[in-house]
């Protein structure tokens, strides 16, 4: 009982931080985007008469959503129609318990290690469960008894399915460069640094990898530049027949796998949850100067560096959608098979002889 | 014969081509519209710099763009010193309305110089194309459309009827 409690405890703080972050995606987009464009968001929204920069929006659209009609083609699948968002909803989630938020915190004598699960193939179980994610998609497209979303669910499956082979091959290099499939034992390793100032960092020993993460990333997620399954305007997408809440998941399901990437992101490649410099008992600055901090300070000092990281390649993947322009269909699987899968071979292979040599 | 154009595209450098640099390249853009703006709105709310505007917004219905002198907006009757409406009931503004949206009706007036003035002055909102015939028509100057009220909306059509009180005496008229 006693070993139950404190996973439960720590996967409830990360589920909780993981939808309110999500759904705060939901205001960042628009008051980003709205940034970006030398405009004002959406700020009407209002509770007792505050408006707080219009962040009763996103309170504003759950409650519509709840409220619409929940409409399932009659000639449908319904067990199917109703599952597909619970499937992208379910696989989305789940990928957060294997990523290390923090090193370890000690509250009352006991030693927590901020890690929902501590597997030591993280990296593989998060990304079967973002493979699995693409059932979600595939039974969204099927069981709506629409051609037009049929063909929209097998576009999006087979460019989610195309994309997970680069990412999982962009990978390889850094598993090789650490030797280890654990997330923890990962950021621990980038805790070391190469000539004693520059932390070793995922991005410094892989910078190529780290671009064609991002690019496979990005695709994986079906966000902009990669955005043509669900094309907003110009085609039909796969959810072209769900109304209310089973929309709102999808979309759901859609933040989430962003703010998952993004985490994959700074655990991979910008060390997780480490500070420059900063060990155990304190900062120790490669010009000799020392800080001394408690180890409840360090602690939350990492969890601040994490959470930071996290929300700047939120900010980016949002910057990004809203500059480029989307690719065709045509483009996205060029370069998902002829550009990103070649060059992440030659990553792979030239990283494998550095190493070789260096050892 | 097939007619042919030869459409010159531009060629790439391969910089260009290579598409990241590109990439990059509008990135900076967006960020520095980005930052840019982000400074503005947090000094905006400790109050320095308001002489510059964040956002190229207006924030209706606080905030509104200057309308031009003769803007066509809602209409009201106007008024003698003591307070009467200047219109006499000619009806000529009636007759020259292309969507006989003012339905007027004649009474006596009591000075015999005036000879008539209107005992009901209604126009039907709904209905009116706010051409201003009938401000151009009028010899007494009794009608007038410069109120700059621009938000006419009602929940009913029978709220759209204004009748010679609402005319005389606009709510929110922004002379």
């Amino acid at each position: 009982m006693e070993h139950f409690i404190i996973p439960a405890i720590l996967s409830a703080f990360v589920l909780f931080n993981v939808i309110n972050l999500a759904a705060l995606h939901t205001w960042l987009e628009r008051k980003q985007s709205a940034v970006m464009q030398d405009r004002i968001g959406a700020n009407r929204a209002k509770i007792f008469g505050m408006k707080l920069l219009g962040l009763f929006h996103p309170i504003a659209d759950t409650i519509k959503m709840f409220m619409k009609e929940d409409y399932t083609p009659p000639a449908g699948n319904r067990f199917l129609h109703a599952l597909a968002p619970c499937l992208s909803i379910f696989f989305a989630l789940v990928g957060f318990a294997a990523i290390p938020f923090g090193n370890t915190i000690e509250i009352g004598g006991h030693i927590i290690h901020l890690q929902a699960a501590n597997l030591n193939v993280a990296l593989l179980y998060i990304f079967a469960m973002m493979s699995m994610g693409v059932y979600g998609v595939v039974l969204a497209g099927f069981s709506s008894n629409n051609n037009y979303s049929f063909l929209g669910g097998l576009r999006a499956s087979s460019q989610m399915i195309s994309y997970e082979v680069a990412l999982a091959l962009t990978i390889m290099g850094l598993v090789i460069v650490y030797g280890t499939l654990d997330l923890q034992a990962m950021v621990h390793a980038q805790g070391k640094s190469i000539f004693g100032w520059i932390p070793k960092w995922g991005i410094f020993l892989q910078p190529v990898g780290f671009f064609l993460f991002l690019a496979a990333g990005l695709a994986e997620t079906k966000r902009l530049p990669y955005d043509a399954p669900e094309g907003e305007s110009e085609i039909v997408g796969y959810f072209v027949e769900y109304s209310g809440m089973k929309f709102g998941m999808f979309f759901f399901a859609d933040y989430l796998e962003t703010i998952m990437i993004a985490s994959l992101t700074t655990t991979l490649f910008f060390g997780g949850w480490q500070v420059p410099w900063l060990s155990q008992g304190g900062f120790h600055f490669p010009w000799g100067a020392v800080w001394i901090l408690s180890s409840l300070q360090v602690s939350l000092l990492q969890i601040a560096s994490f959470s930071f990281k996290v929300l700047f390649f939120c900010w980016l993947f949002m910057a990004v959608r809203w500059t480029l322009p989307r690719f065709r269909y045509d483009q996205l699987m060029r370069l998902g098979w002829k550009i990103i899968f070649p060059i992440s071979l030659i990553n792979l292979f030239v990283t494998s002889v550095l190493i070789l040599i260096f050892q | 014969m097939i007619r042919t154009q030869i459409i010159r595209q531009p060629k790439l450098t391969f910089w260009q081509k290579l598409y990241v640099t590109e990439i990059v390249r509008g990135l900076w853009i967006t960020t520095r519209h980005f930052l840019r703006n982000l400074t503005l709105h947090v000094l905006h709310l400790f109050g320095l710099f308001r002489h510059i505007p964040a956002a190229v917004t207006t924030q209706y219905p606080e905030e509104q763009k200057p309308l031009a002198l003769r803007s066509r907006t809602r209409h009201r009757l106007t008024k003698r010193e003591d307070g009467s409406p200047r219109c006499v009931a000619c009806m000529m503004c009636e007759t020259v309305c292309p969507a006989r949206c003012i339905y007027i009706t004649a009474e006596e007036h009591p000075d015999p110089n005036i000879e008539k003035r209107p005992a009901k002055f209604d126009i039907d909102l709904g209905k009116c194309v706010y051409c201003g015939f009938c401000v151009e028509v009028c010899p007494e100057d009794a009608i007038r459309m410069d109120t700059k009220i621009l938000d006419i909306a009602a929940y009913s059509r029978a709220e759209m009827m204004l009748d010679m009180n609402e005319l005389l005496n606009p709510k929110g008229a922004k002379i």
